[in-house]
């Protein structure tokens, strides 16, 4: 952030990622809309902002982040406003603001992990797959590998802190993870 | 069984729908359901708060107003309250403290709004609140009346523990054509966020980030442009929110602030003028529940330009000749000259049109002066709009109801007199405070035909160029009087400054003429100020029986029923 206007243009800037080439691009066909429809009338006549974060999950799960595009379209379907969807999408490090890599590691660093070897886990992925440590930052906790194929991205407890280090790639947990494993992890999913 | 006395002071307020709470050791009775905040408030216990606003709704999130708060204790199955001498059970204090505006208060409740816990938790809550603020007090507008300065230096520690870099926000971002936001200072209070969506119902400004990178901010693409925005900057408690027009353009420890009521339009918004050395330098609302609620338009609070404007009439003007230019003369002189003018115009042919944003005091000099004249061709100028439906009227003149109720006149007759001007059967007018070019309809050509047309207004306008005689009157900071809004509220105007140059109030200039017009009627000429001619008004219409200005106070007095409601107002008791 600075001290320009650019503090509120920043909020729907693009950021580019070299992951966007796997996953489709935001586009709203029918199919979509029906899609979205169909949560928001989960919700009472009057409380379809509740609707929000099922649909931001949903396109994140399509697209991989929630592009700037899709916020007033997200906001427009929930009756709600752009203003509203974007401090929704900024809150939680969890919802992705730029597009992750075709495999996404997510690190546990909180305390358990962290002291069985995670910290140490982050800065070796990294040079694995190709990032600088530095640019995983509080407002853009995430690295994309140049060919888009990898990212990472340190998150909090993944509810397994007696196995740890814990580190999920995509929708599956590692436990006990090692420099091994990763090199073993890479490798499997490196020509995939 | 009890052996206490058979009526408890729990019973007797029960009784009243109170409940009793004890606050810093004294009992007091308050009406069940109110806030904790309000309650200590109103018995002189200071609660500091930043997000609360009695007109938003709650949301508890600046944590400022932690008070030290007990029950009775919970009892064992079984047991009966003990009451002491005084009729009250023991209070047990909590170990935490509780935030002061999401609460309400309990019959028996205690509160302490001074003991070493609330003094703790302020400390800490400002503590954690200046981490990153960037403490640039000294360039910034909210200086001297800014919330964060008043309770760091009322209960904040004086020194900083945090050492770390802090966190750096947007600054200076012109958030909207009136407002400027600085990110930084903002303690996220989310005041103007509710106010937008609650009372304006414009949901602009909202909040993104998280922890400690929590900014406020609009979304690109879109801006604070309501015609209300600029209240989000009367009610940001620090300097986030920053007024264009108001920046740094003084600091408000030097302005002094008079109440009086804005003049735009028949709502009569009540509002402080704040002004310095005869100049004014900005518009706030002032409270008034009945009225504006805390809240006025932008378009209104900005409208005071002219007062201080180089178009101002300073000095009597007099044309000596047919064509000759306007020149400055003197008050006697001119006066004189108008009486030598106003006596060889014969009554019939005599017009004069006033304007309905005249005082009340002024308006009745107005009909003595008419009366003097033996005037009979006599109305105010209708100036109508669309109401915004929230505070702006549809009638844009402050006193049609006041006009209505001392002249009985609602601008019908201005027909007759715009006929008479274009025919010539009117050949003298006198405008009192309008640009008859504009609303009245009378066109600038018709005017240079008249014989004679005599002005009294406080700025220059292609009215006055046409006259033959200017009286420089005053605007609504120059003058005290009264006014009657929409709703039938008279209310009162304050002078908040001295007139401009030698120009005198309106009513003085109308009661000198009509004097030296040979009246000698003591309740017009004997009147010294309008508060006395205020007491003359109140003799003689009876809707204004019984009001004197004392009377009137700050808030005003509904004298008339007019039928018409402020909508901004019934939506907001609608609310209650």
């Amino acid at each position: 952030m600075s001290d320009t206007p650019n503090a509120i243009e920043a909020l729907t800037a693009h950021k580019p990622s070299p992951g966007e080439k796997f996953f489709p691009k935001f586009e709203v066909t029918p199919e979509l809309v029906a899609e979205a429809a169909a949560l928001v009338d989960q919700y009472p006549e009057g409380k379809e902002q509740s609707a929000v974060l099922p649909i931001i999950h949903m396109i994140q799960e399509k697209f991989g982040y929630i592009c700037p595009e899709s916020l007033p379209w997200i906001a427009e379907m929930c009756k709600s406003t752009p203003i509203h969807v974007a401090g929704i999408v900024t809150f939680y490090p969890g919802i992705h603001t730029m597009c992750p890599g075709k495999y996404h590691f997510r690190v546990c660093r909180t305390i358990a992990c962290s002291l069985s070897g995670g910290e140490e886990l982050i800065p070796y992925i990294c040079s694995k797959i190709g990032v600088d440590p530095a640019t995983i930052t509080d407002e853009e906790p995430m690295a994309v590998s140049a060919d888009g194929m990898w990212s990472i991205e340190p998150v909090e407890c993944l509810a397994n802190c007696g196995f740890g280090p814990n580190l999920m790639l995509n929708e599956k947990l590692y436990s006990q993870v090692t420099r091994k494993k990763i090199d073993e992890i890479i490798a499997e999913y490196k020509n995939k | 069984m009890s052996t206490q006395p058979v009526t408890l002071p729990k019973d007797e307020a029960a009784a009243e729908g109170k409940v009793n709470v004890q606050i810093n050791g004294k009992w007091y009775r308050f009406p069940k359901g109110t806030r904790i905040a309000d309650a200590c408030n109103s018995v002189g216990a200071h609660v500091p708060c930043f997000c609360y606003h009695p007109k938003l709704s709650v949301a508890g999130s600046c944590r400022m107003c932690l008070v030290e708060q007990g029950m009775p204790p919970r009892l064992a199955p079984g047991a009966t309250p003990t009451y002491g001498a005084d009729g009250y059970q023991p209070i047990q204090w909590m170990p935490r403290a509780v935030i002061a505006c999401a609460n309400t208060v309990a019959e028996n409740m205690g509160i302490r709004t001074t003991s070493k816990l609330t003094s703790e938790a302020r400390r800490g809550v400002l503590e954690f609140l200046l981490t990153n603020h960037p403490l640039d007090c000294p360039i910034c507008d909210q200086a001297g009346e800014c919330k964060l300065q008043e309770y760091t230096t009322d209960y904040g520690s004086g020194t900083h523990r945090f050492t770390e870099a802090k966190i750096k926000k947007g600054k200076n971002i012109p958030i909207g054509p009136r407002v400027n936001l600085d990110q930084e200072r903002c303690v996220l209070c989310r005041r103007c966020v509710r106010f937008m969506k609650e009372i304006v119902g414009e949901e602009v400004l909202g909040v993104v980030g998280r922890g400690a990178h929590n900014a406020i901010s609009c979304y690109p693409g879109k801006e604070l442009d309501s015609n209300y925005s600029m209240n989000v900057v009367d009610i940001c408690p620090v300097g986030a929110m920053t007024s264009k027009d108001f920046r740094f353009q003084m600091r408000v420890w030097f302005l002094k602030s008079t109440p009086t009521i804005d003049v735009n339009c028949g709502t009569g918004t009540n509002i402080n003028i704040w002004t310095r050395e005869q100049k004014v330098y900005r518009i706030t609302p002032r409270q008034n529940d009945e009225v504006n609620s805390c809240w006025m338009p932008d378009s209104h609070r900005l409208n005071y330009k002219y007062i201080n404007a180089p178009e101002r009439l300073t000095t009597p003007m007099i044309k000596t000749d047919a064509g000759a230019p306007l020149r400055p003369s003197t008050w006697d002189a001119t006066l004189n000259l108008v009486v030598e003018q106003l006596h060889k115009c014969a009554p019939a042919e005599v017009a004069i049109i006033v304007s309905a944003r005249l005082t009340n005091e002024e308006l009745y000099m107005a009909r003595a002066l008419a009366r003097q004249l033996g005037v009979t061709k006599f109305d105010i100028v209708p100036r109508t709009g669309e109401s915004d439906n929230m505070l702006i009227s549809a009638d844009r003149n402050p006193n049609t109801t006041g006009a209505k109720l001392i002249l009985g006149k609602t601008g019908t007759g201005l027909n007759t007199i715009r006929r008479g001007v274009k025919n010539g059967s009117i050949r003298s007018l006198i405008v009192l405070g309008e640009d008859v070019t504009a609303e009245a309809g009378i066109p600038e050509q018709d005017l240079a035909e008249l014989d004679y047309l005599l002005v009294m207004d406080h700025s220059e306008t292609p009215t006055t160029k046409a006259a033959d005689v200017v009286l420089p009157g005053v605007t609504f900071a120059e003058k005290y009087g009264t006014m009657v809004n929409v709703a039938g509220r008279i209310q009162r105007l304050n002078k908040a400054i001295e007139p401009v140059g030698d120009s005198r109030p309106d009513w003085d200039i109308l009661r000198d003429i009509t004097q030296r017009l040979g009246c000698d009627c003591p309740r017009v000429i004997a009147c010294p100020s309008p508060m006395i001619i205020l007491e003359e008004i109140a003799a003689e219409f009876a809707p204004f029986e019984g009001i004197n200005w004392g009377n009137i106070g700050n808030e005003g007095k509904v004298i008339t029923d007019t039928g018409v409601t402020i909508p901004l107002i019934e939506r907001e008791k609608a609310k209650k």
